[in-house]
């Protein structure tokens, strides 16, 4: 009796040690260290605050400027993030409804818009939207090439790139939701776009949040490829750092210091999301 | 070309899935107020022709008519027939992010284009209608499965149809919440409804339907008042379904 009991409570035990989330402790161990080394060392110091962009002081939080006390090279790579998410939400949105629309038109252009992203590296489709596709839609449009930055530029780019990505996360979740909602609000005389709009997306999307909230992590991280566009955000600060004092442990680690604290805090915020929503479910 | 009396007119119907003819060639009509049950075995073609005649499905040949409206016609609204004919599905297909109230009065809205308040009391009068106007602020799973089904033929009402389609509205309800949504089936059939409803609760038929179809791999076989056909069936495929069901 009392070996059986002693050999459950071990085993219980075990199970905690087995179940702790290790990992997490790792990372955050890695990140409390890192923060402890920028404070401290002067080396480390001097790389974050250029690679997180000067100006970028307390002074200026201080002045109240949130977005300079962050810095310039931050605050590129959250604003390039946000908006192009949101711009890849729209595009994905649309595509996906393309893709089960039941017209073969529309239907053909957004897969062919799908499967020609996905068919394509990253690092090349940000190269052939900001110099080719964009300068050409500029064109038709009249704008003056030259007038379109950088930054434009690598928005568009993330957010074709994720527009497909996103496409397949809404087709999914449209197509998770039961054929009977679509026949029922269809049979109370409701048009495809009203039953679309009021009942089916709002189910479709609140099953996809999790996806998205991943995407949204992913599309954080890819951001950085718009470095290669010159554009100041983190990662190009780091490189113009590394290549200018030659410290390249400094710069890269102070690179990715910043970037996993980013994914970890957003990760972390995405799950006590979830889990409050899960709730309401 | 059609008799004003007949509000559904179906016409030399059949309807292919892929190679399979799941209709092969239906008529039927029904009368302003009439009370229509289809029987059948499983796969036989009832729901495929319920289905048809809200256009859910489309015809391979032949011809829809809800009160003279052409449903094949290219120059048809089918939403505003629609709004006309109400439909009852086995499942419900409640909306579950919407609350009771909401799910009654969403279409109302949207389609018949009511005010807030307007579209409230309908609604609350379809809720007292089938019984549960205390259940207007929860939300569909909160419910038992006959509370929804009640709820559903509620938010069907609450658009003031013509016409109401049932398809085999009890079969996924436990058999002790069968008799309340039953009997607010027979409540309507009183009132007045033309009602088209797959099922086979024979005890329902026999009170309720004015004419009851029995259809067999895509066929009508046999029409008859529910007196004549559960007496005495013309047909052998019929006595040999009603022994099957009746158990006799
Ligand atoms: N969407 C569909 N795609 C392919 N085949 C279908 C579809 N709907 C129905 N069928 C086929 O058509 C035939 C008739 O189906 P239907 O649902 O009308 O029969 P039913 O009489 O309602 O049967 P049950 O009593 O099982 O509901 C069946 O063979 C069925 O498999
Ligand atoms: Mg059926």
């Amino acid at each position: 009796m009392s070996t059986t009991e002693t050999k459950r409570g071990k085993d219980t035990a075990n199970d905690a040690v087995r179940e702790f989330p290790w990992w997490l402790l790792a990372v955050i161990a890695f990140l409390v260290v890192m923060a402890v080394v920028i404070v401290t060392q002067p080396d480390f110091n001097r790389a974050f605050m250029f690679i997180k962009g000067n100006p970028g002081s307390l002074e200026d939080l201080g002045r109240g400027g949130f977005w300079a006390f962050i810095g310039q090279g931050i605050t590129i790579t959250i604003a390039i993030t946000l908006i192009a998410f949101a711009l890849a939400l729209l595009f994905g949105l649309l595509a996906g409804l393309g893709r089960i629309n039941r017209h073969f038109v529309p239907r053909n252009i957004a897969i062919f818009y799908i499967e020609f992203v996905r068919g394509v590296p990253t690092l090349v489709l940000i190269f052939t939207v900001a110099y080719v596709l964009v300068p050409g839609l500029a064109g038709l449009l009249g704008i003056p090439t030259g007038s379109i930055n950088s930054a434009v530029r690598a928005i568009v780019a993330l957010a074709v790139i994720y527009g497909a990505f996103l496409a397949e996360i809404f087709r999914a979740g449209i197509e998770s939701i039961p054929r009977g909602q679509m026949e029922a609000a269809r049979s109370l005389g409701m048009t495809y776009g009203q039953a679309m709009r009021h009942i089916i997306l709002p189910q479709a999307i609140r099953n996809t949040l999790p996806a998205l909230g991943n995407d949204f992590i992913a599309m954080l991280k890819d951001s950085s490829l718009v470095s290669v566009l010159a554009v100041r955000d983190i990662t190009q600060q780091a490189r113009l750092y590394a290549g200018s004092t030659f410290r390249f442990n400094e710069s890269y680690l102070v690179l990715t210091f910043l970037y996993l604290s980013m994914t970890l805090a957003l990760s972390l915020l995405l799950r006590v999301l979830e889990r409050r929503l899960g709730k309401n479910v | 070309m059609y008799k004003s009396d007949d509000i559904i007119v179906v016409d030399g119907l059949h309807k292919y899935f892929g190679h399979i003819e799941a209709v092969k060639g239906v008529d039927l009509r029904v009368r302003r107020g009439e009370v229509v049950i289809i029987v059948g075995p499983s796969g036989s073609g009832k729901s495929t022709v319920l289905r048809c005649i809200n256009h859910l499905e489309v015809p391979t040949h032949g011809a829809v008519y809800i009160d003279g409206v052409h449903l094949e016609d290219k120059k048809t609204d089918i939403n505003k027939v629609r709004a006309e004919v109400g439909m009852v599905f086995q499942q419900f297909n409640l909306f579950p992010h919407l609350t009771v109230l909401e799910n009654v009065t969403i279409a109302q809205r949207m389609v018949r284009k009511r005010s807030r308040e307007e579209a409230q009391e309908i609604a609350m009068e379809q809720l007292r209608h089938v019984g549960i106007p205390e259940k207007a602020d929860a939300f569909p799973r909160q419910l038992s499965g006959g509370q929804q089904q009640r709820v559903a033929i509620a938010r069907a009402l609450a658009m003031n149809p013509k016409i109401m389609l049932f398809d085999e509205p009890t079969s996924a309800l436990d058999p002790e919440m069968i008799k309340e949504v039953l009997d607010v089936m027979l409540l309507l059939a009183r009132e007045g409804m033309t009602m088209v409803v797959v099922t086979h609760e024979m005890g329902f038929a026999r009170a309720a339907a004015d004419r009851v179809v029995f259809m067999d791999e895509g066929r009508v076989v046999e029409v008859a008042t529910p007196t004549e056909l559960f007496n005495n069936p013309q047909h052998e495929r019929t006595k040999l379904f009603l022994s099957k069901i009746l158990g006799h």
